[in-house]
């Protein structure tokens, strides 16, 4: 039997206190990745050819390598919070819901330190 | 139970077997009729231990008033009383009435017959449990509304020989809220409280909470940003904007919960 009040079930367990930082974010991420998404797809499209030396030498150039990575960390970031408002909209299962959140974290965080990492390798190579 | 009866049980594909809406009876229209009209309506019984079924009901628009309450109204009083239906004001005042009529939740008592299809569906309001027919229980909304504290809340105590003063200009601010009738036509049409209405409180809810905000008489605006403050009591809105695109009073719970959301932002800077 349950004898909460509908009131008790409404109130459930108070506010969270939290969640306007990762809202605004999405939207200033989002912001920022339209003239960056723009700029990384004009970008590789006007290469003058995809060989492997050309593009290493496209990246290592100064203004390529700061934007490159700003569009690296943003696009990851923006991707993992939309992630985890899909996530926190469909799944109900408690324990898939904080495992997925969790996972979704560490795979993120991990994807966009490689690619971070995979871009100074190429910047910093002698 | 197997695999895949497990999966489809934690991700939910189809309705459940009890709740799969079955053909119900057809009552004609009389003879003579000049001008029928056809009307498919939900209906279920929890008594009967049956599954909800479409009952199909022929009226004569020439012997009924011009809105679906009217419809309604006619069939309980001369075709099956069994009917089951809130109704008060007949004029969009009370909210009583708000169902899914064509697909679009709306108040029957302001939705032209002449409006709709040529067979006109009515359906309970979408996702809420159903008591009888087109009767959803509303208490778990009700409790979302008096969780907001819908009243003004101060320190400061009333002037002694006056009520609470206002100008032309704070009264204003309330214009596009106050008129509110909770009927839940938002609410139920919002995906988004669809999948959560544990949690969030969904746009009439949140409308509401703005009124408060907005008022100039209030002196909680700060515990009522505070009490909003969520990942899902908030922020569970994606502006689907159906809120506002089906509001019988044409109010914006929308834009009401952009001004939240802005407000929330604006005191962190």
């Amino acid at each position: 039997m349950n004898y909460q009040t509908p009131l008790g079930r409404a109130r459930g367990l108070g506010s969270a206190g939290q969640g306007s930082h990762e809202w605004w974010r999405q939207r200033v991420t989002s912001v920022a990745l339209i003239p960056l998404t723009f700029w990384f797809a004009c970008s590789i499209a006007l290469l003058p050819g995809l060989e492997y030396e050309a593009v290493l030498n496209w990246i290592a150039a100064p203004w390529n390598s700061v934007l490159l990575l700003f569009f690296i960390i943003l696009t990851t970031y923006h991707t993992l919070l939309g992630l985890q408002v899909v996530i926190e909209d469909y799944i109900h299962t408690p324990w898939v819901k904080i495992l997925s959140l969790v996972g979704i974290r560490l795979v993120f965080y991990f994807l966009g330190l490689a690619a971070v990492y995979a871009t100074l390798r190429i910047v910093f190579a002698d | 139970m197997n695999l895949w009866t497990k999966l489809k049980h934690m991700a939910l594909f189809s309705l459940p077997q009890n709740s799969k809406t079955k053909p119900g009876k057809f009552h004609p229209a009389p003879e003579n009729t000049t001008r029928p009209r056809r009307f498919e309506i939900y209906r279920y019984d929890p008594e009967s231990g049956e599954n909800p079924r479409l009952d199909v009901y022929e009226i004569d628009l020439n012997r009924c008033g011009p809105m679906i309450l009217d419809a309604i109204i006619k069939i309980k009083n001369e075709v099956d009383s069994s009917l089951a239906f809130r109704r008060s004001c007949r004029e969009g005042v009370c909210g009583s009435c708000a169902m899914n009529i064509d697909g679009r939740n709306t108040l029957a008592c302001t939705q032209e017959i002449e409006d709709c299809g040529e067979v006109v569906k009515i359906y309970p309001l979408p996702h809420l449990p159903v008591i009888k027919d087109l009767v959803p229980d509303m208490t778990h909304f009700f409790a979302q509304y008096a969780s907001i504290k819908p009243w003004v809340r101060t320190q400061t105590p009333p002037p002694a020989d006056r009520e609470r003063l206002q100008s032309r200009e704070e009264r204003g601010k309330l214009d596009g809220l106050y008129e509110c009738i909770l009927c839940a036509c938002c609410s139920t049409a919002c995906p988004s409280y669809w999948w959560n209405s544990e949690r969030f409180l969904g746009p009439a809810a949140l409308l509401q909470a703005h009124r408060w905000i907005q008022d100039s008489r209030d002196e909680s605006t700060g515990e009522r940003l505070d009490d909003l403050e969520d990942p899902f009591k908030l922020y569970r809105c994606h502006t689907i904007m159906n809120c506002t695109d089906v509001c019988p009073k044409y109010l914006s719970p929308a834009k009401a919960i952009a001004e939240i959301k802005r407000l929330l932002i604006e005191r962190q800077h």
